[in-house]
């Protein structure tokens, strides 16, 4: 692993704490706040591939979990983790890897259709895959009703969606250096 | 910019090893979630706010820990009651609350940097798994200082947004941010590298041998 692969991982990770400044919109329904930061493991995946994004993510996550407020709202520490949303948290380093991983295969081009397939299984299908299981284990309710109470979210996810693909677009046509390094 | 919870103290939770004090929290976890049982939550709980009142950190830290979890707390007991009934809902209520309380106790009572250095002494044992320490600690400390910078950056470009009366778009705000970031990491990579840093030799260093 390169200096400059060190960096990478250093600002996506402090990228994804600075997602987490815009002011969240919190739902009414189980605790789970709507917030820009679920961006940062797509865009991590997205611009800087699977391994880079995957440690990234994983790197925030320790943060927070020494105590930094790092998560949306000024959050953190150990005990948020273990909270409600403390599975969509775990599930980022994992879902951002998928998602490097996927991009990668693709040669970091996989088109339109392409980019949505991927953000919506890996982004949006593997992150609530770990976090309702974990929702349903700390609220004690049963899959199918910590699913429903998730699925206020679905919305919000899919405009995430939009603007992921628009910014990742955006940001390699301003930086092609971007897709032709590893 | 506050980076830590940490409050300052001297009692036998501030002493002891930040490790220890992340297992027991572990542990805690496990048996908490292994036995749902509302007299073993009652428990924990009372045990745990003896805890806090021991250490002499008093009702108000508590109540500042809860308050924000209020909400939460109500939400997922308010499930339970109507769900099954009003057992199952002080248990899992109290569980949840005992668990949050005793790792905001781990956070409250341990600096952000000696966590920090019991997370790379941990790292030690996955020398064998190809992690490198030294490259964690890297990647570790430089997050830490581009936090800050980031916030910095990301306030500057929506001010500059605002005045072309962009403030409100996320992709606005997101890619000059971005773009800065990865032109950044190029100069940093470099400056890392112009003063010689070496990514930390795999072998360990010869230690005495070259000494005339």
């Amino acid at each position: 692993m390169s200096t400059r692969d060190i960096v990478h991982i250093a600002l996506f990770a402090a990228l994804t704490a600075a997602l987490g400044l815009f002011p969240p919109l919190t739902l009414p329904a189980v605790g789970v706040a709507i917030t820009a930061q679920s961006m940062g493991p797509m865009l991590a995946g997205a611009l800087v591939g699977a391994k880079r994004g995957g440690l990234a993510l994983a790197l925030f996550y320790v943060l927070v979990a020494v105590g930094m407020p790092l998560l949306a709202g000024g959050r953190g520490g150990m005990g948020v983790l273990l909270g409600a949303s403390g599975g969509f948290v775990l599930a980022w380093p994992i879902a951002a890897f998928a998602i490097g991983w996927a991009y990668q295969r693709a040669r970091f081009n996989p088109g339109l259709p392409g980019e949505l397939a991927i953000l919506a299984v890996f982004g949006i299908g593997l992150v609530y895959l770990i976090g309702v299981p974990w929702i349903s284990a700390v609220a004690g309710l049963s899959l199918s009703q910590a699913f429903i109470g998730s699925l206020g979210f679905i919305p919000g996810d899919l405009i995430k969606i939009a603007v992921v693909i628009a910014v990742t677009r955006t940001v390699r046509r301003a930086y092609p250096a971007l897709s032709q390094g590893r | 910019m506050i980076l830590s919870d940490y409050i300052p103290g001297t009692g036998l939770l501030w002493r002891l090893p930040p490790g220890s004090k992340l297992l027991a929290l572990a542990a805690l976890g496990t048996l908490l979630l292994a036995v749902p049982r509302l007299d073993l939550a009652a428990l924990t709980f009372a045990a745990v706010i003896a805890l806090y009142l021991g250490s002499g950190l008093g009702w108000r830290v508590i109540w500042r820990i809860l308050r924000p979890m209020l909400v939460i707390l109500a939400v997922i007991a308010g499930a339970q009651w109507w769900l099954f009934d009003a057992l199952s809902a002080a248990m899992v209520a109290l569980r949840l609350a005992a668990l949050l309380l005793f790792a905001s106790l781990v956070t409250l009572t341990t600096r952000a940097s000696d966590m920090i250095a019991a997370f790379e002494r941990a790292l030690f044992w996955l020398r064998p798994l190809g992690v490198n320490p030294a490259k964690v600690s890297l990647a570790l400390s430089l997050a830490l200082r581009f936090i800050p910078v980031l916030g910095a950056i990301t306030a500057e470009v929506r001010e500059a947004q605002r005045a072309r009366g962009l403030e409100r778009s996320v992709i606005a705000t997101a890619v000059p941010v971005i773009v800065r970031l990865l032109k950044m990491a190029d100069d940093i990579a470099d400056a890392i590298e112009a003063r010689g840093y070496d990514p930390a030799p795999q072998s360990p260093r010869p230690t005495g041998d070259t000494r005339p």
